[in-house]
């Protein structure tokens, strides 16, 4: 690993736009196109969301970890909570599925993280938190 | 968020501003619908020319916008989405349901 940050918040819906800007500040070392930055804060954002949404609800005693990785070209994102973790996370990872439909959320966040990275795993597990993992390879500006 | 709004007979153009996230998702969904009361609004037009991001909580948004709209007889219509959110719309297959100018 070249370099790495972690960051702690509460759990309240302003923090997913501290999150994803962090996290896209992190990556700006790599000199990222706009596109690649736009799918990082994407992604960031829909992990941050899930956890304040469903591992906790607002909860300013609850944190959130974001940490952020560089290893060669390669950046590795983890979120993490400590909420009340997913029961089945292959119905969680599908389109359109939401466990909270009265929400009129779109079920599609993990859909977005898999479009928009490289790699997305899901370690969870019901009252033990989950921590999502994302990588993307954040090729040069001119492809190489 | 900043929303602009101008109806012009049935039509309803509105412009945001600012960021469509989970935390400007509830805010956003109130002030949509409050234009929405007018039962004389048939079609609406979203522009998101100033939108700087969105990610699937904006997606819900105006999913239940389009749900309004249509349960009414009328039509959802978006316009000047950037490539990140062209990119979000275009996976959750939203295009075959609203208008794209």
């Amino acid at each position: 690993m070249d370099n790495y940050m972690e960051l702690s918040f509460p759990s309240l819906s302003v923090n997913e736009g501290f999150a994803r800007t962090a996290a896209a500040a992190f990556a700006a070392q790599l000199d990222p196109t706009i596109d690649q930055l736009s799918d990082l804060r994407t992604a960031v954002s829909e992990a941050v969301t899930n956890a304040i949404i469903h591992a906790y609800g607002s909860d300013p005693a609850a944190l959130i970890t974001l940490r952020c990785e560089r290893e060669g070209r390669k950046i590795r994102i983890m979120v993490k909570d400590t909420g009340c973790g997913i029961a089945d996370i292959e119905l969680a990872r599908r389109p359109f599925y939401t466990s909270k439909p009265e929400l009129e959320r779109s079920g599609m966040g993990f859909a977005v993280m898999e479009a928009f990275m490289d790699r997305v795993e899901i370690d969870s597990a019901p009252g033990e938190g989950t921590t999502v993992v994302m990588e993307k390879e954040l090729e040069g500006r001119r492809g190489g | 968020m900043e929303i602009n709004a101008a109806k012009r007979g049935p039509r309803l153009h509105v412009k945001l501003a600012g960021e469509l996230d989970h935390h400007s998702a509830e805010q956003t969904r109130n002030m949509l619908d409050t234009l929405l009361k007018d039962v004389t609004v048939r079609d609406m037009t979203l522009d998101l020319s100033e939108v700087t991001f969105m990610d699937s909580a904006g997606l819900g948004v105006i999913l239940g916008r389009y749900r309004i709209l249509s349960m009414r007889g009328g039509h959802l219509t978006l316009s000047g989405m950037s490539g990140a959110i062209d990119k979000i719309f275009r996976m959750s297959g939203i295009y075959a349901i609203v208008d794209r100018q």
